[in-house]
C-alpha cells in the first residue's frame, strides 16, 4: 500500500484529505507542521507528501529542503497545497523540488488524480 | 598751579589712554569695543582744539558765525549718511585705506593723483596740527601761570608731541595692511570724545549758572554793551551768503579731512553703525555748541579785553580761583588735541607711505626684497612719517610762532581740503570725470586758494601794510587777492573758497568733457559710480586683457603678504571662482584680486604698479570695456536666475520624491493587507469546498461522519463571516469613520457582562475567571465596543491557558485621572519579540511563513482602535512572566 503524508495545520482540511485518500486505498499519515512531518517520514518513508506552506514552527519551504537533502527520501514525491497563490510563490515551490503546486481552495478530485498519476506512474 | 603738577596729570592721563588703547586692542571683538556708539563717538574727532577753544573765540569776536562749522554737518545730515554709506561700501570692497586711495581708485588707480591728494592733505593738515600743539602749549602756560619756555627741552609741549607720536606709532602701525581696523586707537578717540564733551558742558553750566543766573541773565547784561547787535545777528545779505558758503565748506570738510575719512570710512567695522551715527553725531555737535555763545559773552563781561578770547573757558574759572575746574578744562582741550593729532597723523602717514613714498621711490626696492623686510620697511616709512609730521608741526609752530587765531588757520585748512571736493563728489556720481580733469581742477583750485588766501595771509604776517592786498599785483585792481575780479563783499575765507571752487569745478568739467581718459579710468569710474550694480560682480567688474602668469603674480604677492597669507588668499580665490589651481595663465579676475590684496599694504596706486610690472597688459578700447562689463553683468544675472531655478526645481523634485515614497509605502501596505485578507479568506473557503466536494461525491458516507463534515462546513462559514465582519470593522475604525456612541456606563456592569459572555467557553475548558470586587465606577464609553475589547481579551486568555489549571484574573486600579483594567492569565504568555507587533492587524512574525494568525488575527488590532477612539491606551506588560498581562487604560 502506498503511503501518503499530509502536512497541514488546518484540522478541517486534513480531515477531508484523510477521508478522500483513505477511500482511494492509500495509507495516510498526518503531521501538523514540518518538524512533526520529518519525524513521521523517518519512520514511514512515505511515497508522497502533501505540504502546506504556512505552518507554525517549521514551514513548508524549510520542510521540502530537508526532504530533498535526505537521500533516504529520494523517491518521495512532494505536492504543495497552499493559499499562497502568487506566481512567485508557485515558482519558488517548484524550484525547491516540488512535483506539483495546488492552490487553496482546491478540487479534491483533481488532487487525488494528480496523486494517483504521480505515484502510479 | 605748579608746572610739575600739571605735567604729572598729563602723564597720568596719557598712561590711562595707553592702557585703554591696549585693553581695547585686545578686545576688538567684544561688544564694548565693537559697537555703533564707539563708531558714532569716534566721528567727533571732528571737534579739535579749534572747536574746544576756538569757537568761543570766534563767538566773542564775530558772533554767531562759529555755528557754521557745526551746522554744515547737521543740516546736510541725510545727504551725508547717504553718500557716506556708498563710500564705505566701495572702500571696503577695494581695501581703501585713505582718501588719497579713494580718489586715485576712482580715477583708475593713477599714482599721480594719489600723490597730489596726499600733498594737498599734508599742506592743509600740517599747520593744523601745529595749531593744536600751540593750543596745548598756550593753555599749559595759562594754567601754570608761567611764560613761554625758551628751550624746547624745557617746553612740556615738545614732550607731549613726542608721546603722541609714540602713541600713533604704537597703535596705528601694527600691521602693514592699512585698511585693517585699529580698534584700540578708535576706542580711545571715542573715550576722549566723551571726556571733552562732558568737560565742556560742565564749564558751560558753571559759567552760565554759577557765575551768572542763567542764560537770560547773561543776555540782559551783554545786550547792554555797545556793538552787541553785530554779534548776534546777520547784518546784511553779504553776511548771509557768507553763512551758506561756510556751511558748504564744513560739509566738504566732514568727508574730506583725512582724519574724518579715517574714522568714518577706514575704521568703520559695520555698515549698520552708520544708523546710530546719523543721529548721535549731530546731537553731539549740537550739545557742544549749546554754551559757546554764553561762555563768550561771559568772558566779554567778566574778563579784561586783552586776554585771548579763545581761552575764555580757561580764564573764567581761573579768574574765580577755581583751579581744579581750570585743570579739567585743560584736560578736555588736551583730549581734543590728542584725538585730532593722533588720527590725522595716522591718516597722513598712511597716505605718505602708500601714495607718495612707495609708488614713487620704494617700489623697486620692495620688488627685490623678502616679505619680512618689506613689512618692516613699510612700517618704518609710516613711523618716520608720523614722527616727522608731529615733531615737524611742533617746530613749525615754535619757529613761525603763528600769531593767528585757531579759527582762521582751521578755516584755511578747510579751504585747501575743499579743493578735493569736485574730484571727489562729482566723480562719485558722474562717470565721465577723468583723471586729468581731477588733477587740473585740484591744482588750479589750490593755486587760486594760495593766491587769494595763503599769500596775502603770509604777506600780512611778515610785511606790514602790504601793497599787494591794497592795490593788487603791479597795481592791477582786478587781481587784488582779497577782491578778485572786483568781488569785494566777501570776507577773505569765503572769497577764497568761492573763487577756488569756481575755477576748480570749471577746469574739472571742461577737461572731463574734452579729454576722455583711458579705458582703465573709465572702468574704475563705472565701478565707483555704479557701485551698486557692479558690486556683486566683484572681480568680474574689472576688465583686463593681456598676458600674465600666476607664478609671477604669486611671487609679487609673497613679497608683501608672505607665503602663508598669499597661499591662503589664492586658495580662497580659486575656490570662489572654481578655477584649477594648476592653471598657469592668470585672468583679469586674478589680476584685479591681487591688486586688491596689495592695496591695503602699499596703496592702490602702488598695487597697480606692482602687478603691472609682472604682467603684460594690452590696451582695451573704451567701448569694449563697457561691453565686457555689460556682458559680465548679464552673465551674473543669468547665473543667479539659473541658480534660483535649479534650486526651485530641486525643492519641487524633493517634495515629489517624498510624496511618491509615501504613496509607494501606502501601496505596499495595501497590497500586504489584501494579500493577508485573501489568504485568511482562502483557508476556510478551501476547507468548505473540500468538505462539500466529498459530501457531494460520496453517498454512502456514514451519517456520523457526514454530520462531522457538515459541522466543519458550518464552523468554517462562521469563521468566514466573522472574518469579513472584522475586516470591515477594522477598516471603519482605522479610517476614523466609526463614531463611538459614548454614554455613561458602570464599568463594573460592563466587566461582568464580558465575563458572562465567555462563561460557556471558560466552563468548557474548565478555566477559572476571577474579578476583583470593585466599587461601581461610572465612565463615558461606547459599551458595545468596550465589551468587544474585554471579550476579545478574555477569549484570547481562555484560548492560551491550559485547561483545568488555567486562571484568569481581572483587576481594576484607580489613579488620579485614569482607570486601569488589568487582564492577567497563567497561560504560555507572549514571546518578547512579538510584543511590539501584537496590536498590528493580521500580525505575523517576521518570518511570514511560520506563524499563522490566531483566530482572525485582528482582535487586538480592533481593540486598540476602539480604546484609542476613547483616548485611552492598551498595552501588554512586558515584565509579567507567568503568562500574559494586558493593561487597558481609560480616562476618568
Amino acid at each position: 500500500m502506498k503511503k501518503i503524508l499530509i502536512v497541514d495545520d488546518e484540522p478541517n482540511i486534513v480531515m477531508s484529505l484523510e477521508y478522500a485518500f483513505k477511500k482511494q486505498g492509500y495509507s495516510v499519515f498526518i503531521a501538523r507542521d514540518g518538524s512533526e512531518a520529518l519525524v513521521i517520514m523517518e519512520r514511514e518513508i512515505p511515497d508522497l507528501v502533501i505540504l502546506d506552506v504556512m505552518m507554525p514552527q517549521v514551514d513548508g519551504y524549510e520542510t521540502i529542503k530537508m526532504i530533498k537533502s535526505n537521500p533516504a527520501f529520494a523517491k518521495a514525491k512532494v505536492i504543495f497545497l497552499s493559499a499562497k497563490s502568487k506566481a512567485a510563490d508557485i515558482e519558488k515551490g517548484l524550484k525547491l523540488g516540488a512535483d506539483q503546486y495546488f492552490t487553496k481552495p482546491f478540487s479534491v478530485k483533481k488532487l487525488v488524480t494528480a496523486v494517483d498519476h504521480l505515484i502510479r506512474a | 598751579m605748579a608746572s610739575y603738577v600739571i605735567i604729572l596729570v598729563i602723564v597720568g592721563y596719557l598712561s590711562l589712554l595707553f592702557a585703554i588703547g591696549i585693553w581695547a586692542d585686545r578686545r576688538s571683538k567684544s561688544k564694548w569695543v565693537h559697537n555703533p556708539w564707539v563708531y558714532a563717538l569716534s566721528l567727533a574727532v571732528y571737534c579739535s582744539a579749534w572747536t574746544y577753544y576756538g569757537s568761543v573765540g570766534i563767538a566773542a569776536t564775530s558772533g554767531v558765525s562759529f555755528l557754521t562749522t557745526y551746522l554744515g554737518p547737521i543740516i546736510a545730515l541725510p545727504l551725508w549718511i547717504l553718500v557716506l554709506k556708498r563710500i564705505v561700501v566701495i572702500s571696503k570692497q577695494y581695501q581703501v585705506a585713505s582718501i588719497a586711495d579713494f580718489i586715485s581708485l576712482r580715477y583708475g588707480n593713477k599714482r599721480s593723483i594719489g600723490a597730489l591728494v596726499t600733498i594737498i592733505c599734508v599742506i592743509a593738515v600740517f599747520p593744523y596740527i601745529a595749531l593744536q600743539l600751540k593750543a596745548v602749549s598756550e593753555t599749559f602756560d595759562i594754567l601754570s601761570g608761567s611764560s613761554k619756555s625758551v628751550s624746547i627741552f624745557t617746553d612740556s609741549t615738545f614732550y607731549i608731541a613726542v608721546l603722541l607720536a609714540v602713541f600713533v606709532a604704537l597703535f596705528g602701525t601694527q600691521t602693514t595692511d592699512a585698511s585693517r581696523r585699529r580698534s584700540g586707537l578708535v576706542f580711545t578717540v571715542a573715550v576722549e570724545s566723551v571726556l571733552k564733551l562732558v568737560f565742556f558742558l560742565i564749564i558751560g553750566v558753571y559759567v552760565t549758572f554759577y557765575l551768572f543766573d542763567g542764560t537770560t541773565d547773561i543776555y540782559s547784561q551783554i545786550s547792554a554793551l555797545d556793538g552787541f547787535e553785530k554779534l548776534a545777528t546777520f547784518s546784511n545779505i553779504e553776511a548771509s551768503i557768507n553763512w551758506y558758503f561756510m556751511i558748504a565748506l564744513s560739509f566738504f570738510a566732514i568727508f574730506l579731512l583725512p582724519r574724518q575719512f579715517q574714522v568714518s570710512v577706514v575704521e568703520n567695522t559695520s555698515i549698520s553703525h552708520l544708523k546710530k551715527a546719523s543721529w548721535v553725531f549731530p546731537l553731539y555737535l549740537l550739545l557742544f555748541n549749546v554754551f559757546v555763545i554764553f561762555i563768550a559773552w561771559a568772558g566779554k563781561l567778566l574778563l579784561s579785553g586783552e586776554l585771548n578770547p579763545d581761552y575764555y573757558t580757561l580764564y573764567l574759572p581761573l579768574a574765580h580761583g577755581h583751579k581744579f575746574l581750570g585743570l579739567m578744562v585743560f584736560l578736555g582741550g588736551l583730549s581734543s588735541v590728542i584725538s585730532m593729532v593722533v588720527v590725522s597723523a595716522l591718516a597722513l602717514s598712511t597716505m605718505i607711505s602708500n601714495n607718495l613714498i612707495i609708488p614713487y621711490g620704494f617700489i623697486k626696492a620692495l620688488n627685490d626684497s623678502d616679505p619680512k623686510r618689506n613689512a618692516q620697511r613699510i612700517k618704518n616709512v609710516r613711523r618716520v612719517s608720523i614722527f616727522i609730521l608731529i615733531i615737524g608741526a611742533y617746530f613749525f609752530y615754535v619757529n613761525f610762532n603763528i600769531e593767528l587765531s585757531l579759527f582762521s588757520i582751521g578755516l584755511i585748512a578747510f579751504v585747501i581740503i575743499a579743493q578735493l571736493a569736485p574730484a571727489f563728489f562729482i566723480g562719485l556720481f558722474w562717470n565721465r570725470g577723468s583723471a586729468i580733469a581731477a588733477k587740473t581742477g585740484i591744482i588750479v583750485g589750490s593755486l587760486v586758494t594760495f593766491y587769494t588766501l595763503v599769500l596775502p595771509f603770509i604777506t600780512e604776517v611778515f610785511v606790514d601794510g602790504s601793497s599787494l592786498i591794497k592795490n593788487g599785483p603791479a597795481g592791477i585792481a582786478l587781481l587784488k587777492p582779497y577782491e578778485l575780479f572786483g568781488v569785494d563783499f566777501m570776507p577773505p575765507v569765503t572769497h577764497a573758497f568761492f573763487w577756488s571752487m569756481v575755477f576748480n569745478v570749471m577746469f574739472y568739467l571742461v577737461f572731463s568733457v574734452l579729454q576722455k581718459g583711458d579705458y582703465r579710468e573709465r572702468n574704475y569710474a563705472e565701478l565707483v559710480v555704479n557701485a551698486s550694480s557692479y558690486g556683486e560682480l566683484q572681480e568680474n567688474a574689472f576688465v583686463w586683457r593681456g598676458e600674465a602668469y600666476v607664478s609671477e603674480i604669486r611671487k609679487a604677492l609673497i613679497r608683501f603678504l608672505g607665503e602663508k597669507r598669499t597661499t591662503r588668499a589664492l586658495n580662497l580665490f580659486y575656490r570662489k571662482y572654481d578655477i584649477d589651481p594648476q592653471e598657469e595663465k592668470a585672468d583679469a579676475r586674478l589680476v584685479n584680486f591681487s591688486e586688491k590684496l596689495l592695496t591695503g599694504s602699499i596703496g592702490a596706486a602702488s598695487a597697480k604698479l606692482m602687478i603691472s610690472s609682472v604682467v603684460k597688459e594690452q590696451p582695451v578700447s573704451l567701448p569694449e570695456v563697457l561691453k565686457i562689463l555689460e556682458e559680465n553683468k548679464e552673465t551674473i544675472t543669468i547665473n543667479k536666475q539659473l541658480q534660483q531655478q535649479s534650486h526651485d526645481l530641486k525643492r519641487l523634485s524633493d517634495r515629489l520624491k517624498n510624496a511618491n515614497q509615501a504613496l509607494v509605502e501606502k501601496d505596499r501596505q495595501k497590497d500586504e493587507f489584501l494579500d493577508t485578507v485573501a489568504h485568511e479568506l482562502k483557508t476556510p473557503t478551501a476547507s468548505i469546498r473540500a468538505a462539500s466536494e466529498i459530501l457531494f461525491d460520496d453517498d454512502d458516507m456514514p451519517v456520523e461522519l457526514k454530520k462531522k463534515f457538515l459541522d466543519n462546513i458550518v464552523n468554517d462559514s462562521d469563521r468566514l463571516a466573522a472574518l469579513i465582519t472584522n475586516i470591515l470593522d477594522l477598516e471603519k475604525l482605522s479610517n476614523g469613520r466609526e463614531v463611538m456612541d459614548k454614554k455613561q456606563h458602570s464599568l463594573r456592569d460592563t466587566l461582568h457582562k464580558a465575563v458572562d459572555g465567555v462563561y460557556q467557553l471558560a466552563l468548557k475548558k474548565q478555566v477559572k475567571v476571577d474579578i476583583d470586587e470593585i466599587e461601581s465606577i461610572n465612565l463615558y464609553y461606547d459599551e458595545d465596543r468596550i465589551l468587544q475589547v474585554f471579550t476579545n481579551l478574555l477569549s484570547n486568555s481562555i484560548k492560551f491557558v491550559s485547561s483545568k489549571d488555567g486562571v484568569i484574573k481581572v483587576k481594576i486600579q484607580l489613579t488620579d485621572t485614569t482607570v486601569l483594567m488589568i487582564f492577567e492569565d497563567n497561560g504560555k504568555g507572549i514571546p518578547q519579540e512579538d510584543m511590539e507587533f501584537i496590536f498590528d492587524k493580521f500580525y505575523q512574525s517576521n518570518n511570514q511563513n511560520v506563524k499563522k494568525p490566531m483566530g482572525s488575527g485582528m482582535g487586538l488590532a480592533i481593540s486598540r482602535h476602539i480604546i484609542e477612539s476613547h483616548h485611552g491606551s492598551i498595552k501588554v506588560d512586558p515584565d509579567f512572566v507567568n503568562g500574559a498581562r494586558f493593561i487597558v487604560e481609560l480616562k476618568k
